[in-house]
């Protein structure tokens, strides 16, 4: 591989990894108790089966491509690379589009079935929520890019190399 | 006939009689799941309160615009269904056409982003609907499938449809971007191959 393709795939990968991490981040540390009335509330991150979910996928993103910066140049797993890069940004697509979903309802709730926003009275843990899904947007959107590039790269479908 | 024809021809190669099991199986799979759960209604009337001795009734409607992860999980299946019945039809149809390198790509790219495509959707119905089934004490938001059996049923129907439809769709990727390293085409032309194997 040229050095410039790898250079750019390493740039995007950091920057897929900063932005995954600082979504698990963000969310793992959004906990914020009020008062209502006599009533206490704590809201954290795991009450919702999706924001745990989300951590989780993320924090796998995470791991991965910090694994990956250190692959060498020339190592045979580059192939095998592309099939993952492809199960991460499933893994990334769906977990943030579930996240999303949950918490469209905690922010406006929904009438219909009787479901109360909750972030009239936590706005700090909704704001927190928000940039977190804000990064792993980032990161899914960098992976995409990150997709493409290790097609382009590795399996070369133009077959523009002479080796 | 001419359509068993253009179908026999479709179908020489193992991979492409794989490819074309596979796309109508997702594509039935999808179209399936977004009829399911695009026809989800639910009437139901319900006594909400007693007058001295006339009850009050009520009715309540469960549709699946209600919530918006649904809205999008019929939207998804829709248009990932459209992209196979799109990539059957130029499999059976176009078999004149010479799939250049670049035609090749933008089936694999296309078939990768409906990928994420329906996973997005499947998955988001899904958290939904476990919100909608199991209710969450903390933000004190109620369970509604006690009250709306049939509704709840459906969906999970057209659930299982599309995480089937998920499922067919990632080996349908793997088989297109297979099919990006070592070319061959399900054509009825028996012109030169333009693939140069390196």
């Amino acid at each position: 591989m040229k050095l410039t393709q790898r250079l750019g795939g390493l740039v995007l990968r950091f920057a897929a990894f900063c932005a995954a991490l600082g979504a698990v981040i963000a969310m793992i540390t959004s906990r914020e108790r009020s008062s209502f009335f006599v009533l206490s509330l704590v809201a954290k991150y795991s009450d919702l089966a999706a924001f745990k979910y989300f951590v989780i996928a993320n924090a796998i993103v995470t791991v991965y491509s910090f694994l990956v910066l250190f692959l060498p140049k020339e190592s045979l797993l580059w192939k095998f690379v592309v099939v993952l890069d492809l199960m991460v940004t499933m893994l990334l697509t769906s977990s943030l589009s579930a996240a999303v979903a949950v918490a469209q309802v905690g922010k406006r709730g929904n009438a219909n079935a009787g479901w109360l926003p909750i972030c009239g009275q936590v706005p700090r843990f909704c704001d927190q929520i928000t940039g977190a899904l804000i990064a792993g947007l980032v990161a899914l959107v960098l992976y995409v890019f990150l997709l493409i590039f290790s097609i382009h790269s590795v399996v070369d479908p133009f077959l523009l190399r002479k080796s | 006939m001419a359509v068993s024809k253009l179908v026999l021809a479709a179908t020489s190669g193992k991979s492409c009689k794989i490819l074309l099991g596979l796309r109508v199986l997702a594509f039935l799979a999808t179209l399936s799941a977004a009829i399911v759960m695009g026809l989800n209604k639910e009437t139901k009337t319900f006594v909400v309160g007693n007058v001295g001795n006339t009850p009050i009734k009520a009715t309540f409607t469960a549709k699946f615009q209600h919530t918006p992860a649904f809205v999008f999980f019929v939207v998804a299946n829709a248009m990932v269904s459209f992209h196979n019945m799109l990539m059957i039809a130029l499999q059976i149809f176009g078999g004149k056409t010479e799939l250049t390198g670049f035609r090749l790509l933008s089936v694999a790219i296309l078939d990768m982003l409906n990928v994420t495509l329906i996973s997005a959707a499947a998955n988001s119905a899904a958290f939904m609907s476990e919100v909608g089934k199991n209710g969450n004490k903390h933000a004190r938001w109620d369970k509604i499938c006690d009250r709306f059996a049939t509704y709840c049923d459906h969906g999970a129907g057209a659930l299982i449809a599309a995480f089937a439809g998920v499922i067919l769709m990632i080996i349908i990727s793997a088989v297109s971007i297979s099919r990006l390293v070592q070319p061959n085409k399900c054509s009825s032309s028996t012109a030169a191959s333009t693939s140069v194997v390196p």
